[in-house]
């Protein structure tokens, strides 16, 4: 059988770094193929390359035996080829069939298109309004909407891009049918992703990059996912361990919070309880957009709270702002780390002073100490294995996951009571995560308090306690994470938003 | 103080005339914002234009092909911003601004040898019997052509963005314009088109002020309407329809005004000469309450990384 896609040889060279050094892979009708690696490994370059994003230095790509060198992605998407981004690549202000009629070439009128997407979301099990404004939608039905405007393509080939991040776990059912149909029609899709199980469900090969490079292929469905971590990163893993664990008492208690958004499009909270114990590690689950941020915002004093509905050591902490929270020992690190927890363009020493100030004594009667917050920075760089040249490079200047390391150890080493985090290992590779883990569970071990945010519900299980799940606002009663199963959690979570499982 | 000098059927066609500099300045820039592009050279444009279209027009001798000239003047100029913003990635809003400055200085120096002269006249176009009806010929029917392709092109932008994929496409580019990249849009390219598109328009608009609102040419003519386009397009929520709302209602009240000073209303002249500025203002804060927002992309500069 001719392959539909063979890459060969292909190489692709930044300034400084080579993103693809020699890559090649085949994909077969029909045949559904991981794409595997760290961050940094080459697979975005590499799909690029395939849809007509980037072009190769070297190397030859073939379509069904015929050389396929895509100028840009219209040309790719002629030749059959669709992508579902990492990012969604859609347009809030217009409608899903706008949206929809931007990715086709040819798009029919508008009424026509709408009738289409009808047709293609029922066959395939993905309900979707065509007049819905897409800034309106969940990022599972905006997914929807990215599929739905390849599937009008009718593609030969599929390449989607970490797609399970933002779905709850009946909605990553209901995308694998759907991709399970499509395969058993003939569709070939390439699936990226971090998530080494839902590859083992879903995919029949894979490929491995590490560095730009093909480091191996294997059958997911044969292989465990720690082989395929451990072949990911070429090293071998620990698995994050904590001692036993003896809550102590109370430290924070949060009763029946309900805040507004600061944001128009954000999700106020809604009688929100919490009570912390000293040990405890708190974890919360949730599609993304359903508190996470007003909650860590509510906590870390960003937002204030009303008297009486946030008590840390059974003293009201609602009116504090966040300096005065931190000298009080409650630290918290947001998600988004360009911007919210680092200021991009300041240095890490710089950047370590603005947290730290209150706590490492980096401040004295307004004159800052810089070289105390010099050595409290190369003390996080060293502590955290922050992959940098020193202290005095920009925070931008740092990939994700060191940076993120940079931000989650700052927050560590200045010995906090109460630690929030919100995703701690968002696009951050397996090994810092796993480093990223064992920090909090080291934390928790002496005995400080940690709650944290994440989408990512194998960290939850893994590092949690207890796990309780945001939804619309409202936070679950906390259960403990021991016999939790997955269709719990997604209960918890609030099932699939809106739709039913298709039955397709 | 005498109220019955002021003659409605007059005032009323003469704000439509007032309205056309503005209406034709915002118009363009909210081709250029919807595109995701601030530019805020508008009245640099417009003057340029002004002494572009007076200058042909004397030495032609058609005020058409003034315009036409004044268009051009206005694109070319707005071609220094596109590339400034779109190639060298310089920050909007100050280039904006050099544009204006650069502008009005260049104007001056072009419009050296103009001064005290009078431009040939746009004759109105002639309706035949409906200029004879009542009211409605007076007010509707006795303009220039200028004045009408003003409202025609409020139509044909407000149908082009949203009936057509060329409008479709330029909204993506401002509403989104990293990801109008990755669905393979030439975003540069596009935005360029849009910015000379405004360049133009603003420069027609500053040849409406030199050729037929005011048939002089004298320095800085323009006077802070390109300030007041920029705004209305804000305010009138890059809504086209409601860019021809607030320019009327500016170009009615700025006439009313005008009236009422003639006529000895004993407020103080500066008061009066505020009030245009203070009523679209607050009219079209009123309106834009609904939150249209802005194009999401607005004025944020655009690099294609890999």
């Amino acid at each position: 059988m001719t392959p539909l896609l063979s890459l060969k040889g292909l190489t692709k060279a930044y300034p400084g770094v080579v993103a693809n050094d020699d890559v090649s892979l085949e994909i077969n009708p029909g045949e559904v193929h991981s794409l595997l690696g760290e961050n940094g490994a080459g697979k975005s370059t590499l799909v690029k390359m395939i849809y007509g994003l980037v072009k190769p230095d070297h190397g030859e790509m073939k379509m069904n035996g015929v050389a396929y060198a895509p100028s840009e992605p219209r040309a790719a998407r002629g030749s059959g080829v669709g992508m579902v981004f990492q990012h969604f690549s859609l347009f809030d202000a217009l409608s899903v069939a706008e949206n929809i009629a931007l990715g086709m070439e040819n798009a029919p009128k508008l009424t026509a298109l709408s009738e289409q997407i009808r047709k293609v979301s029922d066959t395939y099990g993905l309900p979707l309004a065509p007049d819905r404004i897409v800034g309106d939608l969940s990022a599972g039905e905006r997914q929807r909407v990215e599929i739905i405007r390849c599937l009008l393509q009718e593609p030969k080939l599929l390449i989607m891009d970490e797609p399970t991040s933002v779905l709850t776990p009946q909605e990553v059912d209901i995308l694998f049918q759907t991709l399970r149909k499509l395969s058993a029609e003939g569709t070939a899709i390439l699936y990226i992703s971090h998530k080494l199980e839902e590859i083992r469900s879903l995919c029949d090969s894979a490929t491995i990059l590490r560095l730009g490079k093909v480091v191996g292929t294997c059958v997911p469905r044969e292989t465990t996912a720690r082989e395929m971590a451990e072949m990911m990163v070429g090293k071998v893993l620990g698995t994050p361990t904590r001692a036993g664990v003896t809550l102590g008492e109370i430290v924070l208690e949060v009763s029946a919070l309900s805040l507004p958004s600061p944001s128009a499009f954000g999700m106020p909270l809604r009688e929100v309880s919490i009570q912390l114990r000293k040990g405890e590690i708190l974890g919360v689950g949730g599609v993304a957009g359903n508190g996470q941020d007003e909650l860590l915002a509510a906590l870390s004093g960003e937002l204030l709270s009303p008297a009486g509905s946030i008590k840390m050591r059974n003293e009201d902490i609602g009116h504090l702002g966040p300096n005065a929270r931190r000298a009080i020992g409650l630290l918290a690190a947001p998600e988004e780390r360009l911007g919210h927890a680092a200021a991009p363009d300041m240095s890490l020493t710089e950047n370590a002073m603005l947290t730290g100030a209150a706590r490492q004594n980096l401040e004295r009667n307004g004159f800052l100490n810089w070289p105390a917050a010099r050595g409290f920075a190369e003390k996080i760089i060293e502590a955290f294995d922050v992959r940098t040249p020193g202290p005095g490079n920009a925070a931008r200047s740092l990939s994700g996951g060191n940076l993120q390391k940079f931000v989650i150890g700052r927050e560590v080493l200045q010995r906090p009571d109460v630690l929030v985090v919100n995703q701690p290992t968002w696009g951050v590779d397996a090994s810092a995560a796993a480093a990223i883990r064992q920090s909090l569970l080291d934390l928790a071990g002496k005995g400080a308090a940690v709650i944290v945010i994440s989408q990512d519900l194998d960290e939850l299980m893994e590092i949690s306690d207890h796990f309780a799940a945001l939804n619309e606002g409202r936070l679950s009663e906390p259960c403990s994470t021991d016999g939790l199963s997955v269709e719990q959690i997604g209960l918890m979570m609030g099932g699939a938003h809106g739709m039913e499982v298709a039955h397709v | 103080m005498d109220l019955s000098v002021i003659n409605p059927i007059l005032l009323f066609a003469a704000l439509m005339s007032a309205a056309t500099p503005i209406l034709l300045a915002a118009t363009g820039e909210l081709v250029v914002e919807r595109a995701g592009v601030l530019n805020l050279g508008v009245e640099g444009m417009m003057i340029l234009g002004a002494i572009c279209g007076f200058a042909i027009a004397v030495e032609t001798g058609s005020p058409i092909i003034g315009f036409v000239a004044a268009a051009a003047g206005g694109a070319v100029l707005s071609l220094l911003f596109a590339f400034l913003t779109q190639i060298t990635l310089a920050n909007q809003v100050a280039s904006g601004l050099a544009l204006t400055l650069f502008g009005l200085g260049l104007s001056a120096l072009l419009g050296q040898g103009y001064v005290g002269i009078k431009p040939p006249r746009l004759p109105d176009i002639n309706f035949g019997f409906l200029a004879e009806i009542p009211v409605i010929g007076p007010v509707v029917f006795s303009h220039d052509p200028i004045l009408y392709f003003g409202i025609g092109l409020v139509a044909a932008v407000w149908a082009t963005l949203k009936y057509t994929r060329v409008g479709l496409v330029l909204r993506a580019v401002g509403e989104n314009h990293d990801a109008a990249h990755a669905l393979g849009y030439k975003v540069v390219r596009i935005r360029t088109l849009a910015i000379m598109f405004g360049g133009a328009c603003a420069g027609m608009g500053g040849a409406y002020i030199s050729l037929i609102r005011v048939p002089q040419w004298t320095e800085g003519m323009t006077a802070g309407v390109g300030w007041i386009a920029l705004a209305l397009v804000v305010f009138a929520s890059w809504k086209p329809w409601r860019v021809l709302l607030g320019a009327y209602l500016f170009g009615g009240i700025t006439q009313l005004q005008l009236n009422l000073q003639g006529a000895g209303v004993a407020i103080p002249v500066e008061y009066l000469a505020m009030s245009p500025y203070l009523i679209t203002i607050v009219v079209l804060v009123i309106l834009s309450a609904d939150k249209s927002a802005a194009p999401g992309s607005l004025g944020r500069t655009f690099h294609a990384s890999h």
